[in-house]
């Protein structure tokens, strides 16, 4: 592990999105696209791409010096084994017409659409989460706040359109918080972004009702390399939130989404993501959000799915007395490494943070903890909380913790506290003396050991995650 | 009617892979009576009261246990609670981010048929009488599983749950020890308040204090893993009177038996 360098000197990294984490999930689509990009990642296939989304020029020029930066920067060198990631086998446009209008809901796998059902799922919501591109269930609501949106100046597209209609605000904000030289990933997505939201809100507006990445289903929301653009102006306030709970088909083996956020001056952002991909995916993404004068930036990131998830949540406190928070849950199972974390910068005074996260490692699964706490010279009196507690399930399971803290002000508060727990017998028993099978007593113990993260999410979240870990239970025990 | 019982017949067990604790108990407490079940620390009490519950960290060597004439040797925990049957533990854990009422309504809908769950309504309602009945505050059932819980309020939560759950037969281990007289009054009260003809219980005690509120049908007296003597509810006063040696001697038993495991 000596070669592990601090989290600073490489970009946050990438991420694969894995959409669910227990075998009995995954599945697999036919393959029908009408058309696909030729595989690997070349210049001709982001001309094209480019081409095909009608991009202004600027936008062309950019995608091509991102290639040329992921070309001469070359994979990192730390973290999760990536060495069966191999680009050459990999789709790096699919058009989303194409994505989605082939696939049929009867070529979804009986156990899937039985994973949904028990999960309670609606059906038009099953078909969008399997990739069969339904109408979404409550569109109608959806256009009745959008309007209300509207007269408040919100704006919030996929982000083509969003580059489409709004190309001032978006050129103005645009790869500002994550620029392509950050990370390897970063500069990948940065060649071929497809899809991902928009998200503008103005100063002083805000915005109670969550506002739900579900809602833009029709623009691949969650897309391979989406890149997600969200702007609170200063004073404004409000709530994103993206992915699910329930298992995500997706038939791509890789992702790598870039998520920026600029909270300006006395703003109040939360993104609240949870993945749940399946097992073949690697799930390289770099979220980062930069804080302006006491603002505030919270993240709730939980990563259920995948084969392999490098996550860290970064928060760059760039105002006097802005607030950064990170809730983060990893549920590593056989076979999957979870690498997950946070990074917070205080590069001003009167900064405060605090990151809570809560791994699970069942089977043969790893989750891992890598974080960074930087307070920069001149932050005085920064104050930061890190705690990370794991719970390990079996006896093979592993978890590990890469806290790094870098202090260059003697005024800083930074607090770490790490715990590691097992299944505890006693409890387990004494659950059971109560008339709870065992599985029902393991999986309520792993709810009250993410409780504390859990009860952050809003009440449809934490219902899905607390089925979800209830049939992770299930048939766990011998 | 006569089956309907709680009993324990020649129990031999140890502790799994280890030592040999009970060294044939046998003990029946019919439904509708209390029994106290005293006996000098170390003498296999607690052990007896969690193998009746099924602790997988000890293992039957010999004998049977029985509700109601049918033997749970081979029920899960979760199994024998459904069949009727209640532990108040000794030492109850804590299960942290569990909140009382949660856990408790999934207890409950444990035993019920899937799609006959416990109405919301129904369930509050009934927190709520336990909760008045053991004269606590409403929000303790908010609170975690006893995370933080002091050593009284444990107990309380133990008698607590019995009241919710309402068990047929109910094993009490030392639910008095670590409190003061008002809350052991509380806790009685408790009980007795699930006295009836389709209640049985087993109350482990220390101390006849604990009898002057819930007054036994029978006091048994368990001395190096075996039940060595039974008798009325006098019994008890004789033996807080007296201590255990005249038993000991009586059955030709040394007071290191009990704490053999300790030396
Ligand atoms: N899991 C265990 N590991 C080691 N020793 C054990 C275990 N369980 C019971 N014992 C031993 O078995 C004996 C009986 O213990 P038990 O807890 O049943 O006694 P008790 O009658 O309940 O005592 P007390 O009145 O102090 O509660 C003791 O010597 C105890 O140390
Ligand atoms: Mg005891």
């Amino acid at each position: 592990m000596s070669d592990l360098r601090p989290i600073n000197d490489h970009p946050d990294a990438a991420k694969l999105e894995g959409l669910d984490h227990t075998r009995q999930y995954d599945f697999q689509l036919a393959e029908n696209y009408s058309y696909k990009s030729e595989r690997g990642l070349n210049k001709r296939v982001i001309e094209k791409l480019s081409y095909m989304k009608n991009e202004p020029e600027w936008m062309l020029k950019f995608r091509l010096r991102a290639f040329e930066i992921a070309e001469k920067k070359g994979r990192p060198k730390w973290g999760p084994d990536l060495s069966h990631l191999n680009f050459d086998e990999i789709f790096f446009y699919i058009r989303p017409q194409d994505r989605k209008g082939t696939n049929s809901w009867d070529d979804v796998p009986e156990e899937v659409r039985e994973t949904y059902k028990r999960l309670g799922i609606p059906e038009a919501e099953q078909k969008m989460l399997a990739g069969v591109g339904a109408q979404y269930e409550s569109e109608m609501v959806y256009h009745s706040l959008k309007e209300e949106w509207e007269k408040q100046g919100v704006i919030f597209l996929d982000t083509e359109t969003g580059l489409q209609e709004h190309p001032e605000i978006f050129k103005e904000h645009f790869a500002t918080v994550v620029p392509p030289e950050d990370n390897y990933f970063a500069a990948v997505n940065s060649a071929v972004w497809s899809g991902g939201s928009f998200v503008y809100v103005p100063a002083g507006v805000e915005i109670s009702v969550p506002l739900q990445a579900y809602f833009l289903i029709n623009a691949q929301s969650m897309g391979q390399f989406e890149r997600t653009l969200i702007i609170g102006e200063p004073g404004s306030k409000f709530h994103y939130i993206e992915g699910c709970t329930a298992p995500t088909y997706n038939s791509d083996s890789f992702h790598s989404g870039v998520i920026e956020i600029i909270v300006k001056d006395r703003a109040n952002v939360r993104y609240s993501t949870i993945q749940n991909w399946s097992h073949n995916v690697y799930n390289l993404v770099t979220q980062r959000a930069i804080v302006g004068e006491r603002a505030s930036m919270g993240w709730l990131d939980g990563n259920l799915g995948s084969k392999v998830t490098m996550k860290y949540p970064s928060t760059y406190l760039l105002g006097e007395g802005a607030h950064g928070e990170v809730l983060s849950i990893a549920f590593a199972t056989d076979g999957q490494h979870q690498d997950a974390g946070a990074k917070v910068i205080h590069a001003a005074p009167n900064t405060t943070s605090s990151v809570v996260s809560k791994s699970i490692s069942k089977g043969t699964g790893r989750s891992s903890y890598r974080g960074l706490v930087q307070i920069h010279e001149g932050a005085t009196n920064a104050r930061s909380n890190v705690e990370c507690d794991a719970l390990l399930l079996d006896e093979h399971a592993m978890t590990d913790t890469y806290p790094y803290i870098e202090i260059n002000e003697k005024t800083a508060h930074v607090g770490h506290e790490a715990t590691v727990s097992k299944l505890n017998d006693e409890q387990i028993f004494y659950l059971m003396s109560r008339g709870l099978p065992e599985d029902a007593a393991m999986a309520l113990i792993v709810r009250g050991f993410l409780d504390p993260v859990a009860k952050e999410l809003p009440l449809e979240y934490a219902v899905e995650l607390n089925r979800l870990i209830e049939l992770e239970m299930e048939g766990s025990v011998g | 009617m006569s089956d309907n019982r709680l009993e324990i017949r020649n129990l031999h067990a140890r502790i799994a892979g280890g030592e040999t604790i009970l060294k044939g108990v046998d003990l029946i407490v019919p439904s509708g009576e209390v029994h106290a079940l005293m006996g000098p620390n170390g003498s296999g009490k607690s052990t007896l009261a969690k193998l009746m519950a099924g602790d997988p960290s000890y293992e039957v060597l010999d004998g049977d246990i029985l509700i109601d004439g049918e033997s749970v040797l081979e029920l899960e925990p979760d199994e024998r609670a459904r069949a009727g049957l209640y532990l108040a533990f000794q030492y109850p854990v804590e299960v942290p981010g569990v909140s009382i009422a949660n856990f408790l309504r999934l207890a409950l809908n444990a035993r019920r048929e899937e799609g006959d769950e416990v109405g919301v309504m129904e369930f509050y309602a009934k927190l709520q009488r336990a909760v008045k009945a053991l004269d606590w505050d409403e929000s303790i059932i908010e609170r975690n599983l006893h995370e933080g819980f002091s050593g009284g309020e444990k107990k309380r939560s133990e008698v607590l749950q019995l009241l919710v759950l309402e068990p047929r037969y109910a094993i009490l281990d030392e639910s008095d020890s670590g409190l003061d007289v008002d809350a052991l009054k509380v806790v009685a009260n408790g009980v007795n308040a699930a006295r009836g003809p389709n209640f049985g219980a087993l109350v482990i005690t220390h101390y006849q204090r604990l009898l002057n509120y819930i007054v036994p049908d029978m006091v048994h007296v368990m001395s190096s893993g075996r039940v060595i003597e039974s008798g009325p509810k006098e019994l008890a006063m004789d033996l807080d009177a007296k201590g255990y040696d005249w038993i000991r001697e009586k059955h030709g038993i040394t007071a290191s038996g009990d704490a053999v495991a300790h030396a």
